[in-house]
Parts: C-alpha cells; structure tokens; sequence
C-alpha cells in the first residue's frame, strides 16, 4: 500500500 | 466507505470520509474487495478471504497484505466512519460573498448551444444601467456580513457590449471597498470579439482572472460559435486572446471552451489550445435539452469516458516530457483542498451566491436567469426572498437522496443546482449524467495524481509547492 496524501478532511477547524 | 477502481494500470482507493487516497498492489486490491461490504475490519482476517484469494496468493502474502491494511484501518485512513451529517444540519444562511452581474444582456454572437438563449436569457436584449450595476455592488457589501474576501464576475451575454459600465463598476466598488473592509476580486468571461488594445489593458490591470471562450479547432468553435449572419468567430479571436495572455502575468485566465456530441474527440481541442500557446484550460460537456443533436446524452458516456481517460493519459505524458498545461476539472489537491464544510456548501448557488440581472432582478445563479420561479427579489424595490435562500442553503449532500451514500460526494458537493433543475426538475435530485461524468473527470484527476507520485517517489507530497508542481 502506498498513501498519496496527507488527507485533513475530518481535521478540517 | 469506499471507491476502489483500476485506471491507467493503478489500484486506486479512495476512502471517502478521511479523504484518504492509496494505490494498492493486486493482492490488497483483492482483498478491499471482500471485506468492502463489512466497511469494518477484524485484527485477523476471516477464513473466506483464504478460501476466495487462495489460489491466486499464498496464505502468507494474504496474511502479510491484510495486516497492512488492518494498519491502515487503525489509523483511521480506511473506512473512516461519516461524521460529517452533524455539519451538514448547520448549512443555514451564510452572508453572500459572490455574485454574477449580467452587464449585457446582449451578445454579439449566436452560438447555438448557449444556455442563454443566445444572449438575452429571453428577457430581451437590453445592457445594465450603472446605476443598477452600483446598486448590485451595494448589495453584496451590504449582505456579505463579515466577509472580508468578495467576487464579482461580469457577465452576459457579452460584457464588452457594456465596456464603459463595467470600469465605472469597478472604479465605484474600489471607491467604497475600505471603508467597508472589503477586498473584491473581478472576473470577465468574454467571447472575445470587441477585445482591443485598449480593453485588453484594462482587463490584465484590473480583473483577477479573464474567462475566454473559445471551443477549440477552428471547425469546432466555428460550428457552433458564430456571428448573427452565421460567420465563425475563430479567426478574429483567436489573435486577441493571445496578445491578452501574453500580457497576463502571473493573472489568472482560462480559455473555456463546450464541447457538444460533435467534438467528442475533446482532447483534440485540448491539445489544439497547447498548441495556440495557452496553458490555462478548461473544456466542459453542454448542457442543453437532451433532443438536440450536439446534447451529450446517458448513451454517450462511455465514448465520453474513454476521451477523458485520453486527455489524461495525454497530460501524464506532456508532464513527463517536462511540457506544462493546466486543465481545470482535473486539478484536484489531494492535501489541502477545500474544508469540509466549503464541500458540503458546494458552490454557494443561491445562498452566498447570486446572479443579477440589467433589470436588478436577483436569481440564485447565471443558469437561473430568466427562471421565474426562481427571481429571488429585486435591487431597485429592496425585497429578497430569504425563505429561498435558506432552501438553497440547505440543499447540500446530505439533504440530496442520491449524493448521501455517494463516494463522489465531498468532490462534486452534490453536483450543479441549476442542472437537476433543469434535466430533473428539482434541486435535489442529482442529473445522473452530469454525475457520472463528474465521477469520471475525479478519477482521472486522482489517477493523475498516482501516476505523477509514482515518477517522482515523493510520496507524500508538501502542501503549497506541491500544489504548484502538480498543477
């Protein structure tokens, strides 16, 4: 598995 | 939940409600495939992943794969749960912070696909007063609340047909923005024809992106952009975008094009754009009454889909042979694009965005022009219809049955208002071709993405730079 990204959706204050 | 797929020859899987995307070898692939229903995982996997993966993988690979998916899960980057309904219940009025002024409602072309009625939005032909133009500017501060950021798009018909009203527009709102602390951003689209020295000046001094149409090879554009005793207009504009590009700077612009059922070979046109020296692109599908013979219809799509895929490919090899150009719906930023709830508000159509028309009538948006149903109010009466306001407010993926359980559904944020409208009569209920295609253009976008990664190794990437490289 490779990630792509740094993903904040829930984050996103 | 959510979105596996295989494009380009990538393992795609987006996990919806983290936003997280992974690229998979053919094993966790697979395996997603089981479990997907459950949307749980258990720390050990179940006896019929063994039984249906057996003959294709060893006991151990299956074991070693599901553990690094287990990881994952643990880590909230799979299955994430949907915690976003409660946000959703908040979607009530917000201060308008952009508007489309229709400065013309007039245009010097006839294309045939035009969503407004070639021009006059069959109101008839007629340009906004600036008085109207100053009250509509008056109205937006007045409305915006504590919005400090504030879009204007000057529109038509063809805003060139209103030139001097446009800067005297401008001049006003600039006049009175620090009192009020407000910074506006101006946008013109225009086809083009009345582009000169002096406009084009103008235009590069003072608006922050320029939309110019224009649909691609000159027996494309000229098939369906034409003068009003039936001449295309490739040959004159084409010259004229670029000398304004070439004066942009570091301004936005796109050329914006529509392609119909007759260009469905769009990359073409895509291409042809590159070759004419732009680099800012954007080509979209027409929307139109699905018995005309251009309208892009269900049937179409899977010739639509394989163009999309094309044009992808097609970006992947130019990114790869150090050659640049943007093309709009595919730009994605899976790091830092919009909050949550700018996705869950969408575009804002008819809640903190509205459309005015020369006569100072109020429509949710540019595609509602025209619509009686939907004129909102009135700047030179002072009435506003805040009850519908407040039902576009709340029209958001949660309140649309179809956009609910949709994968797709924080990147199209429950798709065009004005299109369900018009294909299905009524807001809520999602065009089911627009959405497919909409899914499309995202995966190709996210498969885009994969693929640049994967020439770079510099997974993950960083934010703002690169945001620039990618895109």
């Amino acid at each position: 598995i490779k990630t792509l990204n740094k993903a904040n959706l829930k984050e996103s204050k | 939940m959510i979105h596996k797929y295989k494009l380009g020859g990538y393992n795609i899987c987006l996990d919806v409600h983290s936003g997280a995307v992974h690229l998979l070898d053919d094993c966790a692939y697979d395996i997603l495939g089981i479990i997907e229903e459950t949307e749980k995982m258990e720390e050990l996997p179940d006896e019929k992943v063994y039984a249906v993966l057996g003959e294709k993988y060893d006991r151990e690979e299956i074991a070693d794969t599901y553990q690094a998916l287990y990881e994952i899960y643990k880590d909230g980057l799979l299955f994430a749960p949907d915690d976003y309904e409660q946000f959703a219940g908040m979607m009530t009025k917000a201060p308008i912070k952009s508007m489309c002024i229709n400065i013309s409602h007039d245009c010097n072309l006839r294309c045939e696909y035009c969503f407004a009625a070639k021009g006059d939005f069959g109101q008839g032909r007629c340009l906004m007063p600036l008085e109207t133009a100053k009250k509509a500017i008056d109205f937006i501060i007045a409305n915006s609340g504590t919005r400090r950021n504030l879009e204007v798009d000057f529109f038509g018909g063809e805003p060139l047909m209103n030139f001097d009203v446009v800067k005297q527009t401008v001049e006003y709102a600039r006049s009175i923005e620090k009192k009020y602390n407000k910074n506006f951003r101006f946008t013109i689209t225009t086809n083009g024809l009345l582009l000169d020295d002096e406009k084009t000046e103008y235009i590069n001094r003072e608006m922050n992106n320029a939309v110019l149409s224009l649909d691609g090879r000159k027996e494309v554009n000229d098939r369906m952009r034409v003068t009003p005793n039936g001449k295309g207009c490739y040959d004159i504009i084409v010259p004229k975008y670029q000398k304004l590009v070439a004066g942009r700077g570091d301004k936005d612009y796109y050329i914006r094009g529509t392609f119909t059922k007759y260009n469905l070979d769009f990359t073409n046109d895509v291409l042809h754009f590159k070759e004419l020296g732009f680099d800012q692109l954007s080509i979209e599908p027409v929307v139109s009454d699905p018995k005309l013979d251009y309208s892009i219809k269900y049937e179409d799509l899977p010739r639509v889909f394989e163009e999309y895929e094309r044009l992808a490919d097609t970006i992947i090899n130019s990114r790869r042979k150090g050659e640049y150009f943007n093309f709009f719906h595919f730009m994605i930023d899976l790091d830092q694009g919009p909050c949550a709830i700018k996705r869950l508000r969408g575009c804002g159509c008819g809640n903190e965005y509205v459309a005015v028309t020369p006569q100072g009538d109020i429509y949710p948006c540019h595609q509602f022009v025209g619509m009686e149903q939907f004129r909102m109010g009135n700047l030179h009466d002072g009435t506003f219809n805040t009850a519908m306001k407040e039902d576009f407010a709340r029209a958001n993926v949660y309140s649309k049955e179809n956009c609910k359980d949709c994968w797709a559904k924080f990147y199209c944020s429950g798709g065009c208002n004005a299109n369900n409208f018009q294909y299905e009569g009524d807001i809520r209920k999602s065009h089911k071709t627009s959405c497919e295609l909409e899914k499309k253009r995202l995966e190709c976008a996210i498969m885009i993405k994969a693929a640049l990664a994967e020439d770079s190794d510099e997974v993950p990437c960083d934010g703002e730079d690169c945001f620039a490289q990618c895109h």
